[in-house]
Parts: structure tokens; sequence; C-alpha cells
């Protein structure tokens, strides 16, 4: 994209971040196959405001990265001058554990975030079995695990932001206070608009109290149209489970449909049990209760070098959804592993590894095409960069929507210098 | 009688051609959806806010989404601003009208549209009343969360727009919370659908930014809501404590112990004899505040947790408690605080409903603060909050009559926001900017941050004519869009706006 003037450009950037922060890329800055020209570090809003104000001078295309662990995410990246590490800015900067909030720097882990606030029994209701896995990181592709069922996605939980926009500017929005309408929350304008509208550098989340007691009812059932029974029914119990998940492993026969119960010491291991012996009478099928997690709960079907696709429908609709996955899988002579959110309609499918490229793009397109009739979705998580030359990772959206966001990222970043050609629609 | 700001009737410098709207706009609707009788038009001169008045020059009904896209087109097509109206029970003045402008009021779009129990989720237009949308969906055990004092009322479209809470969004959420997909009309009269059938869509979360603009990105002319079930179990008690210090340290002990209520309220001393006096609400005698704690869910931990709950109000000096025994019991209970607003016009002529938000922490600190300020000022100030969420409602009492009285009422308003502002809180939890707090606004964000927010209603707005004048104090102009408006922009000339 732009053409940087070489010379000056290092020296300006060290200037901005500090001499040590400023260097080549290394291997574990490369973005879908590509290095970036420069990586600079920011150690917080300051830094990230001066770096992003020397990128703006010189024209240069940016992606932010927190510890790089989706990196591989969204469209094919176009050339990249300079990679935004924001790693180093990983405080926790406030737990007011009194008022069931959290602020700190983007570049946090959410695992540093969930050790510190436990300690006062408290928890970020967003899981991401990544784990390196940072706030920013998150906030940008809006990824959450199961318990998003009880507790809402990362959008719902976010109530402060800070971001730098393409020209340096530093912008707040939300607040500290979970009650708060003054002026546009911002923050879910940015949960999942994957670096392109500007860098967020902290953010404020709300947090909930950790849980005395978890439990996992768990029920085995041969065909979609049972688990998708099995689904509407956890979803609709009174238990109120804070996840509903499935679990298809490739090839395989049967499906598992496990709810997660969590609440007050006694009282949830009675209402696993109630919930396990109403099933049992409702469908017939044994219900089992567990005290720890399935191995596969809260773990991606993934395979290293392989393609992670997320496929989407109404909820109520997920018998038809399994069940057009199998049929798009004997098409194409391909098995994916299936996994995710059984309550909200929402699955993650693994496709091995080692398939080609091209049957990989045909397999996308079908079943695309299928979600599509369901009024679902099919997007590409994360697949070989080869595959993204050939299929679109995100998918169509309708033409109404596609304009105001075309409309919104030319607000935000006119000269399409933040994280270009990553998200939906080219933008 | 309700009362704040007391602003001068907005009497703006005509935009756009009125007349050719009117004319088009009767041509579209029929004569009698388009109103500009003068008398008739002036029953929609204010929302709940009654401070702030402004008749508009044209009021329309559509009665189906096809009419609100014709009237939003039309609009924009003379150049003329416009502005949605729900049922105008709205505290902020978001729904004020435009004198040079056309009030679209949708209190005609009143069909459930889809009740979808497989998917827990149903389909409204705009002008539905809050509660219309839980009693649709009750004979399937089903209800709609937000729940605004005003549920009886004030509708989902108005809800959308003002991100509407309640009592119980302390556990259950806000209206965002809430919403699956809006239809809506953009400024340039095109009508899309934000958010879907299947969750968590790529792309920018357009929806999640709509809810709660205030009607400045565009009019809603269908709404998805999400349903829930109907809690297996609802534990309500009411306990009379000493002080309001009390009774937030027994808040606090509730909080710290890991407990979520659905909804936690407290009232001081002077809102409960205000209530006494106009409902017999027959609230513990003698006390210096009452707590309401309520706790819904699965029985077994409902339960669990209200005998815990009731400990600590005891731990923390509750003199009295009581449990409602049944919904008749419960109906009594909260009668009192919800007629508290309404109670506090029998022991004052006028009042300032305020609505600031600060860390729930704060709160003893933020409550001696606002008794210093009434005490030294000698107006009065009567308090009732959302206490587990930090939001406040004092009510600042007032004589307007009383030459002086109103503007120092004001000032003790404003200093209460500058008090929750300080604080790390937030100058509108619920009732939104509207009108009436564009001018606290720089108190709690930078020109940037408003600036950065106005990028969005840019690309949702460039000609700046959907609810113009409400949320930012300045507005912005959204810089040349390509094949119209040449040379220096007439607010730019009349001084009225900054180009940036």
């Amino acid at each position: 994209m732009g053409t940087p003037a070489k010379e000056t450009v290092p020296e300006e950037l060290r200037r901005a971040a500090g001499e040590e922060r400023v260097g080549r890329p290394g291997p574990a800055d490369v973005v879908d196959g590509g290095a970036p020209r420069w990586v600079a570090r920011a150690d917080g809003t300051d830094s990230a405001a001066a770096i992003l104000r020397v990128a703006a001078e010189h024209g240069m295309t940016v992606v932010p990265r927190g510890s790089g662990s989706k990196l591989d995410t969204g469209g094919p990246a176009a050339e990249v001058d300079l990679l935004l590490d924001l790693s180093a800015a990983d405080e926790v900067l406030e737990h007011a554990a009194g008022d069931l909030v959290v602020r700190a720097q983007a570049g946090a882990r959410l695992r540093d975030v969930q050790r510190v606030v436990a300690r006062a029994g408290q928890q970020l209701s967003v899981s991401d079995p990544r784990p390196t896995a940072t706030l920013g990181g998150v906030i940008a592709t809006g990824t959450s695990g199961p318990c998003r069922q009880l507790y809402g996605g990362v959008r719902d939980l976010l109530l402060g932001l800070t971001v730098v926009r393409a020209d340096g500017t530093v912008a707040r929005s939300g607040g500290k206070v979970v009650k708060n309408v003054a002026g546009y929350d911002l923050g879910k304008l940015f949960t999942g608009s994957y670096g392109t509208l500007g860098v967020v550098t902290e953010a404020i989340f709300r947090l909930h109290p950790l849980a005395g007691e978890r439990r996992w009812v768990a029920v085995r059932v041969p065909d979609p149209e049972s688990a998708a029974e099995a689904a509407r029914l956890f979803r609709v119990c009174q238990a109120a489970p804070s996840g509903v998940e499935l679990d298809r492993p490739a090839g395989g026969e049967g499906i598992t449909v496990c709810a997660e119960l969590e609440g007050r010491v006694g009282a949830t291991a009675h209402r696993a049990e109630e919930l396990a012996r109403s099933f049992e009478r409702t469908l017939g099928t044994a219900a089992e209760v567990l005290t720890r997690a399935p191995e596969w709960w809260d773990e991606l079907p993934h395979e290293s070098g392989g393609t992670l696709l997320r496929l989407a429908s109404a909820p109520a609709d997920l018998g038809e959804l399994v069940e057009l996955i199998g049929r798009v899988e004997r098409e194409h002579g391909v098995s994916l592993a299936l996994r995710g959110a059984a309550g909200l309609g929402v699955l993650y499918g693994a496709v091995p590894a080692g398939v080609a490229p091209e049957s990989v793009a045909r397999l996308v397109e079908g079943v695309r095409a299928e979600t599509g009739r369901l009024a679902g979705y099919t997007t590409v998580v994360h697949t070989p960069p080869r595959v993204k030359e050939l299929v679109d990772v995100w998918g169509p959206v309708a033409a109404g929507v596609g304009e105001l966001m075309r409309r919104t990222k030319e607000r935000f970043d006119p000269e399409h210098r933040l994280a270009p050609g990553r998200f939906v629609g080219g933008l | 009688m309700e009362s704040g700001a007391l602003t001068p009737p907005a009497r703006q410098e005509p935009r756009g051609d009125l007349d050719g709207c009117t004319a088009r706009l009767r041509e579209l609707l029929g004569r009698e959806s388009v109103i500009t009788d003068r008398q008739r038009v002036r029953t929609y001169e204010c929302d709940g806010l009654a401070s702030h008045r402004t008749v508009p020059a044209v009021v329309v009904l559509p009665e189906n989404a096809e009419q609100v896209r014709a009237v939003v087109a039309t609009c924009s097509a003379h150049g003329v601003p416009f502005v949605a109206r729900g049922s105008g029970t709205g505290l902020s003045a978001g729904a004020l009208p435009r004198s040079d402008g056309v009030l679209v009021v949708t209190s005609r779009m009143r069909r459930i549209l889809e009740l979808d129990v497989a998917n827990e989720r149903a389909v409204v237009e705009p002008g539905v009343v809050n509660l219309d949308v839980t009693r649709a969906a009750q004979p399937y055990g089903y209800y709609f969360a937000p729940d605004p004092s005003s549920q009886q009322v004030c509708s989902v479209g108005g809800n959308v727009a003002e991100n509407s809470g309640g009592a119980h969004c302390l556990k259950h959420g806000f209206t965002v919370n809430h919403v699956l997909a809006v239809s809506v009309v953009t400024p340039d009269g095109q009508e899309v659908e934000l958010g879907g059938h299947a969750r968590e869509a790529p792309g920018y979360d357009l929806l999640g930014a709509f809810v709660g603009s205030e009607g400045t990105l565009g009019v809603v002319t269908s709404i998805t809501v999400r349903l829930l079930r109907v809690p297996e179990s609802v534990r309500t008690l009411l306990a009379g404590f000493p002080t309001t210090d009390d009774a937030g340290a027994a808040v606090s002990a509730i909080i710290a112990a890991g407990i979520t209520p659905a909804a936690v309220e407290m009232m001081d001393a002077l809102s409960i004899s205000a209530a006494e006096q106009a409902v017999r609400c027959d609230y513990p005698e003698g006390a210096g505040a009452v707590l309401i704690v309520e706790l819904d869910g699965p029985h077994a931990e409902v339960e669990h947790t209200f005998t815990e709950v009731s400990e600590h109000c005891v731990a923390h000096g509750a003199f009295e408690i009581r449990t409602a025994a049944d919904e008749r019991e419960r109906a009594l209970i909260w009668k009192g605080r919800k007629s508290a607003f309404a109670a506090v016009g029998r022991i004052s002529r006028d009042y300032i409903v305020q609505d600031g938000v600060i860390p729930r922490t704060a709160l003893p600190e933020v409550l001696r603060r606002i008794a210093e300020l009434s005490a030294s000022s000698g107006v009065r100030v009567a308090n009732v909050f959302h206490a587990g969420d930090g939001n406040l409602h004092p009510l600042v009492l007032f004589d307007g009559s009383d030459p002086g009285e109103t503007e120092r009422a004001e000032e003790v308003s404003g200093a209460i926001l500058d008090l929750c502002v300080e604080h790390g809180g937030s100058i509108t939890g619920e009732h939104g900017v509207g009108a009436d707090k564009v001018r606290y606004m720089g108190r709690m964000f930078t020109p940037e941050d408003l600036d950065t927010m106005q990028s969005l209603r840019c690309a949702f707005d460039p000609e700046g004519l959907c609810n113009p004048g409400k949320v930012f104090p300045t507005p912005r102009l959204c810089g040349e869009t390509p094949g119209r408006r040449r040379g220096v922009h007439p607010l730019t000339e009349a001084g009225l706006a900054e180009q940036f």
C-alpha cells in the first residue's frame, strides 16, 4: 500500500516507541505467510498513539497484534508495513472487586486477568481456548466460549473501551459502570471488527461471581434430530445452563450434547441431578451428571494445518444445520469434527489438514450455499493462505448492510490502512 | 408537576423544503396521516420531560414499514429533519420535535408480527408497548426482560432508541442484550436489517451500536427481541434500615458474597415518606432507608440464596424484614418503589428526576455529598435508586413559582452529575442524553471521544437530518458527500457548527 520513506521510518518509530521497541519481524510476526516490514511494540495507549501517528504520516498499513494467537484469522493480509505489537501492554490496571469491574490493557492475557479476579471470587465470563489469548484479541475477534449461552458474548460484557484511531487520536467510550447510556457504545462497534476501525489499547469489563460449584449433564444421541431436541431441552430448561455444547468427532457415530450448570455450593449438584432425571423421562436417553467438564469442553476441534469453519443457523434449526453438514461431507468425501454452541446454533467445524486447498474451497462454497438457505452463514476462522486465495473467508453480507459497513470503515479509516483486506467485504 | 431544565422553546432556522416535503407526504400517506393543524401537532410538543417543548411542523402517523421508509426518503430528498417518537415517555427529551421538521410517530405500528417460541424470540413493530410483548409471550412461559418503570405504556421502538433498562437489568441486562435484530430505515431512506436469524454473524456489530443511539442513526420498523423463560422461582424481600449507609453496607455484603439478585432497590427517608403519603405502602416505620431485594432463577438456587440475603440484611442493621408470600404481597412491596416518582409530586410542586450512575461502592460517599449539597443550598433531594448497579435517581425538589428556586434546583442537579463523573460514573444510566443532557456530555467525554462517536453518525446520517440536536453538544459536519452540497455549509456560515 503505502510507500514509506525507508530511511527515516525506523528512526521515527524508535522515537515514538522507544529504542528497543522497533525491529524487523521474527517468525512469530508473520501474518498469513507474509512478513511485515517493521514491528513496533507499544506498552500502552500513549506509545500506541505515537506509533500510529508516525504510521499515518507515512501512509503505512498497520496490523495490531496481541499474542498473535488469532493472527491467522481474517481475509488475506495485503502487504503489511507495520505490525503493532501490544503484548507488552499487558497490565491489569484496576480490579474494583466491590463493583465487579476490571480495567486492563489490551495485551493482558485473558488467563492472567482471570487469575487476578479469581482471588476475589470473581470471573470474567469470557473464554478462549487459546492459552495466550489477550483481551484485545478476544475483543477484536469477538471470541468467547460456552458460557456465552448465559452471560452473552464479549460485546455484552464490555463496559468501556480506549482505542487509538488510524491517525493516532485517542478516544474513549463507555465507562467503569455497568449502567451507562451516555453517548454511542463504540465497544459494540469495535467488538469483532478485527482491527479495521482502530487499535484497542484498554478495556473495562464487568465481572460475575465465580461459581461455587459446577456440574455437567451429558447425553449421547444417535442423530442430528435428537441432538437438536436435546439442545432444545437444555436451552429451555429451568436449570438455566451457562453453556449448551455439542461434540461430534470426525467420522464418529454419535453426538454428545452437554449442558453446564453453575451456582451455589449444594444447590447446583441437586439441580444437575434433577435435570438429568427429567431428561431421561422426556428423551428416554440416559443422561450422565459429570463433576468435571468433558475433555472437549471449551476446546476448538482444531487440527494444526487444517481449516476451521464457523457454521451457524437459528437455534431451532440446529438439526437441519448438522444434517446439511453431513450431506456436504458425504458429497465432498471429507469428514469434519464438529463442536460448539448448540444452544445458540453456532458451531465450529474442523477440516483435517492434508485436504487439498481446492477441495477445501469447494467444500466451503458448498456448505456456505446450504447454510445460506437456512438463513445462516459459514465463515472460515483459519485456513492455510492458499485457501484464502481461492475462497472468501467471510462470505456474503446483505447489500444494504455491506454498504453501511463500508461507510463506517470510510469514516474511521478513510485511507484503509488498518488491517486492510482482512474483514468482511474486503474492508 | 414534573419539571427539568427550563429551556426556552427551541426555534430552529428552517432547513430544507418543508412545504414540498409536506405535500409529498400527503400524497404518500393520505391527508389523515399527515397532521399540520397547530392545535393537533401541539400535543406532540414534548415527551416525558415536559420542560423541553418544541411544536413540530408536521406529524406523520405511518402504519407500516413501507410508509416509514417513504416518509424518511421524502424528508431526506427535501432536506427536512425528522424525529421518531414512540409513546413519548422518554425522560431526556430524546423525542423532542423540530419546529422545522417532521415527527414520525409510530403509535399506529403496534402489531406483534411473529412469536417464534422455538427460537425464543418475537418480532414486533416499533409502536408495540413493552409489556404487551410479555403478555403475548407469557402463555408460552416466556417474557421480555427489559422493564423500564413506564413499561405499561412505553414502546419497544423507544426502548431500542434509549437502550432502556429497568429495575431488573442488574441481572438480566438492558435492551441491547435482548435485541437480536432490527429493521431500520437509514436516513437516506434505505431499509436494512441489522442482526438476523443466526447469532454472531460476521461484520461490524451495527445492531449493537444502533441500540441506544437515541434515534440518531435511523428509524426502526421492526424489532426481533429475545424472550426469556419465566423464572421457576421469584422471591422478594423488603428490609428496613436505620440509615442509607446501613442499607448500602448490606448491598455490598450481598454482592461480595457472590449473589447476583434480579433487582436491588433503595429508597431514603424522604422518598419513603412521599410514597407513604401517596399510596400507603406501609413500609417499616421509622426506616431511614428501605431495600427491596428480588431473586429469581432455579428454585433450589433461589431458596438457598434468599436465606443468605436475609442474613446479610440482619447483620447490617435491618430492623424489620418482610418476605412476600405470594404475588399480591410482592406487588405490595413494589408498590411504594414504583410510585416513588409520582409520589414526590405530592410533597413538592416541581421536581427534577436525575439519572446519574456511580460505582456502587461509592454510594455512601456520594450520598453524603448529596446531603451536603442539599443542606448548603436549601434544596431538598429525595433519593430513589437501583442500588445494585449504582444508578441513582435523586429527585431534586423545588417550587418553580418561587423566584430563583428553579435555578438553584438546576444547580444542585448539575452538581450531582459532577459528583457522578468525579467518581468514575456516568451522567445517565437509563434515561439517555437526549436534548436535556447534551450540555453535560463534555464533562464525561473529550472532544476526540465525541468526534469518534460522531464518525459513526456520519456513516449513517451524513446530512445530519435524523434527530439532530440530540446526544452531541456540537454537531459534526461530515464533510462533502460526492455530488451533493457545494461551497460553505450553511451551518458553518451561520456559526452553528464546526467543520471537522
